[in-house]
């Protein structure tokens, strides 16, 4: 990372000397940037966390309250100064209160993107370029095959499944921060206006959503109801939940997942999916290189996912790029783990 | 193309065979002549054109798209059709596509058996055009010849047979007298026409298969109750003879599935059409045997990778049959008789036939379960000789079974000798294809050898399946976090002394091989247990392996 001189990399993440801070580290430091919520980003026992309220409010939720000795929210937009180098957080597009991470020390304008999209999306505030000298990029989806910016047909054929079968139960893995709710908006935007029912791992997070001014509709538990009797019902579930023995006491439950990863057949087949809905909560590959063009800037550091493609086309425009290859990132979407886990 | 595609979408998501017979049942209703023939046609492989070959769809993508882009999207998805169709960009919108008439699967048909190969680059650039993804990705598979969607040819005719109410060994027997688009047969299952006419003298007689084993059968089966034979590891194969109407002799050779097999063993169908009988079934074994000694499969797998049937491969690998069962002769049908007298009328068809492509199944003479258990463990002390290599365990009929066609309960067992099993050590990982494809789930393991430095691990094999789905998730995550290296799409898995992951490797047989630098090559290597708990250093040595080839000579024999 020569030429972002004020960043290195170290066995917990991103570091900055001059800021004596980390992004998103991957074990406890003293003192953390967290872009977003998810639990690949915010972990547990930092002595001092920055992130947005509403990043904050779900580490709370998830990791205890006590996550952190010592806890500060930052606005989108606010200036804040750490040792030599001014920090700012700006909407990332991933999922509520996310932040690209701008970081400038009078010389240099680094962007660290964290996770982030280029779709509207009616739960978050939309993605800004920020322009920048070197641009620290995902690429989880940094391959020309992965396209999906046609949510609303995804959206369209699980409501044409759901009329074509009304005798059984359509349930839809999703991750529970995000991607729940956002499929729920996008139903609720879709006119679907019946009662959607929660997967116990679903309810603090859209609860939180709601209190944040996220309209989700008629919410119920699954909990509360006999699930033989959810024929033809919408259930939103943690993608684990899919294969449990908890699934089978639906009505001849379609299995449908809500992710980016859903454009490869051999994904969905994988998992037993019979509806795969490509709906993604990251940049595909159009985002990612539109969003490259737009920040301006000269190098691309690429910390996780399919970096090497992306490396390719960002030096093929003759920009300086080089893959990270950071470890422990990417597992929120790409994981099996059930339920409560994650996200 | 667009419901056909459609349907082969649905199919290849839908995991249950009773979904996958509702879906055909109602393409095959819904959708009219000729198109649904040609998609029987299509399901069943019974189309025939030159396939594509991948290089000519390479040709047109690369055209299209940057070549490295398209090579690393190539080893993500792991399936080139799928690959192309995500990839292929969409014609711009105002382009004339939208007004021209839909693309029909009849067409692509048509044009295929009437192209030769320069126009067929330009014909595929056009019809991909004017498809959405999934179209694409259908009309990809469709002409490479790998339609892989889990339905067996046997599975669209029993969908087929549901439509018509009738059996699918109906629909099987009428068969091969037919040809796309099959508007008789559609017109016959309708009730609108008599049943097609097939006398076909040649006929292929759904194959009788057997269950595994378990241990706790052995109890309720009395031994004298059943003939055991040898399991030959070759391909299980049906040879027909008969005359046609106009005195011609017809003869076939046919896969256990059904399929002609003919045109790739022309040596083996000549010699059972010059058989001393004209008309007869034959159920067996194909196997390589040279001066009579069986080949192991590895053996008969090189006559297979070839595409065309050489002198000089014929004459290298010469096929034979090694016959298990007989079940239609001179005009009768043996299948209702017991297995015990049909085995007599087949002893006498080998002796009378006296031809050295053609021989018998020798039984296993045994007294015991304990007896036989001793057999299986060592094939070549009880009568198996030198080709004991070639057997993969123990077939057990029941004697008094009738031919039943299918999987019947009860009556044929299998029991094949078990696997030997190695503790390695993961030291390499690269994405696969097919079901696997996008995760990294083909690894490269290694056992210990001591070196001059110390002791080093030395890869041993390859293995790409014997995990569930969820280990290979657990798998390939774990590949992603511990990779030491990258070469290309291969990733070197961090491997040592004091880390690494070790996998319990099953696996058929040892060879020797001077191509592998261990010196060894496992034949059918498989996962069959992933070791989270045992230390790398305790994985097994080389010299375990090599005590197993002294112990079985070449080749092995099971341990047991
Ligand atoms: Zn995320
Ligand atoms: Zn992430």
């Amino acid at each position: 990372m020569s030429s972002a001189h004020f960043l290195s990399l170290s066995p917990a993440g991103v570091y900055c000397a001059a800021g004596d801070f980390f992004i998103d580290p991957l074990r406890p430091v003293a003192r953390a940037l967290i872009t977003h919520g998810h639990s690949d980003h915010a972990r547990a026992g930092h002595g001092h966390v920055l992130a947005t309220r509403e990043t904050l409010a779900i580490m709370a939720i998830r990791l205890g309250q006590g996550f952190a000795g010592r806890i500060q929210a930052i606005d989108y937009g606010d200036k804040l100064r750490l040792g030599s180098i001014d920090v700012s957080f700006h909407p990332a597009g991933h999922v509520i209160g996310s932040a690209q991470i701008r970081m400038a020390d009078g010389k240099t304008i680094v962007v660290a993107s964290g996770d982030y999209k280029r779709e509207a999306d009616p739960t978050c505030a939309g993605f800004e370029p920020i322009t920048c000298d070197v641009f620290i990029t995902e690429a989880t989806f940094g391959l020309p095959v992965f396209r999906h910016s046609r949510t609303a047909d995804e959206i369209a054929r699980l409501l044409a499944s759901q009329q074509l079968f009304p005798d059984r139960a359509h349930l839809v893995g999703a991750y529970a921060l995000g991607k729940a709710q956002r499929v729920i908006a996008l139903l609720r935007g879709a006119g679907y206006d019946r009662p959607i029912y929660l997967h116990g791992a679903m309810e603090k997070l859209c609860a939180f959503y709601e209190r944040q001014g996220v309209e989700l509709g008629d919410l119920l538990p699954v909990a509360a109801n006999d699930r033989a009797k959810l024929a033809g019902e919408i259930v939103i579930c943690p993608p684990g939940a899919l294969q449990d023995l908890w699934s089978r006491k639906f009505p001849d439950p379609v299995a449908a997942f809500a992710s980016g990863w859903m454009r490869v057949r051999a994904r969905a087949r994988q998992r037993g999916v019979e509806l795969p809905l490509v709906i993604s909560d990251h940049a595909d590959w159009d985002g990612l290189t539109q969003t490259i063009v737009e920040t301006r800037c000269e190098k691309v550091l690429v910390t996780h996912g399919e970096a090497d493609a992306l490396v390719h086309w960002a030096r093929g425009r003759g920009l300086a790029a080089e893959p990270l290859h950071l470890l422990g990132y990417g597992d929120e979407e790409a994981d099996s783990v059930p339920a409560e886990s994650e996200a | 193309m667009n419901q056909f595609a459609e349907l082969l979408d649905r199919l290849a998501f839908e995991p249950s065979r009773l979904g996958k017979l509702r879906l055909m049942s109602d393409f095959f209703r819904r959708t009219p002549d000729p198109e649904r023939g040609y998609a029987l046609a299509a399901l069943t492989g019974a189309l025939s054109f030159q396939h594509a070959k991948a290089g000519l769809i390479r040709g047109l993508i690369t055209y299209r798209v940057d070549p490295v882009l398209f090579e690393l999207s190539y080893d993500f998805v792991g399936d080139l059709s799928e690959t192309v169709a995500l990839l292929w960009p969409a014609p711009a919108e105002n382009s004339s596509m939208g007004n021209d008439a839909p693309l029909l699967l009849s067409d692509v048909v048509r044009g295929l058996s009437a192209t030769g190969k320069l126009d067929l680059a330009r014909n595929l650039a056009g019809w991909l055009d004017s498809l959405d993804e999934t179209g694409r990705w259908a009309l990809l598979k469709l002409i490479t010849g790998a339609l892989r969607i889990g339905v067996s040819a046997r599975l669209a005719k029993t969908a087929l047979a549901e439509l018509g109410g009738k059996t699918p060994n109906e629909i099987e027997e009428v068969w091969h007298g037919l040809a796309p688009p099959y508007l008789d047969l559609f017109a016959w299952l309708e009730g609108r026409e008599a049943r097609p006419d097939s006398s076909d003298p040649a006929p292929f007689c759904p194959a009788m298969l057997a269950h595994a084993i378990e241990t706790k059968d052995f109890d309720e089966l009395p031994p004298s109750g059943f003939s055991a034979e040898w399991k030959w590891d070759g391909i299980r194969v049906q040879a027909a003879s008969g005359l046609a109407a106009n005195g011609r002799r017809v003869t076939r050779l046919f896969s256990r599935t059904g399929e002609d097999v003919s045109g790739a063993f022309p040596d083996l169908t000549d010699c059972m059409a010059a058989l001393p009988f004209e008309n007869f079934s034959l159920d067996g074994e194909l196997l390589i045997l040279r001066e009579r000694k069986v080949q192991p499969f590895s053996v008969l797998q090189q006559r297979l990778n070839r595409k065309t049937t050489s002198a000089k491969l014929l004459a290298d690998f010469p096929a034979h049959v090694r016959a298990y069962d007989l079940m239609r002769h001179d005009g009768e049908d043996l299948r209702a008789l017991p297995f015990a007298e049909r085995r007599g009328r087949l002893e006498s068809f080998v002796a009378h036939a006296s031809c050295e492509r053609l021989d018998l199944s020798p039984l296993v003479s045994f007294v015991s379960w304990a007896e036989l258990a001793e057999a299986r463990k060592n094939p070549a002390a009880f009568g198996a000789g030198a080709d004991a290599e070639a057997i993969e365990g123990l077939m057990l009929k029941r004697r008094d079974s009738i031919y039943v066609p299918g999987r019947p309960k009860g009556l044929w067992y299998k029991w094949k000798r078990d696997p030997f099993t190695v503790d390695a050590v993961l030291m390499y990982a690269q994405r696969g294809h097919g079901k696997r494809s996008s995760y990294y789930s083909d690894f490269t393991f290694g056992v210990w050898r001591d070196e001059e430095e110390g002791a080093r691990l030395v890869p041993v094999g390859k293995a790409y399946f014997g995990f569930t789905d969820a280990e290979l998730r657990e798998l390939d995550r774990y590949v992603r976090n511990n990779t030491a290296n990258r070469f290309g799409p291969v990733r070197e898995i961090i491997h040592g002394e004091s880390q690494g992951l070790v996998l319990e490797i099953a696996f058929e047989g040892l060879n020797r091989s001077s191509r592998h630098k261990s010196g060894v090559a496992m034949r059918f290597p498989r996962i069959a247990r992933i070791r989270w708990d045992k230390p790398a250093r305790e994985a097994d040595r080389i010299e375990n392996l090599q005590a197993l080839l002294k112990e079985t000579g070449l080749g092995g024999s099971p341990a047991g």
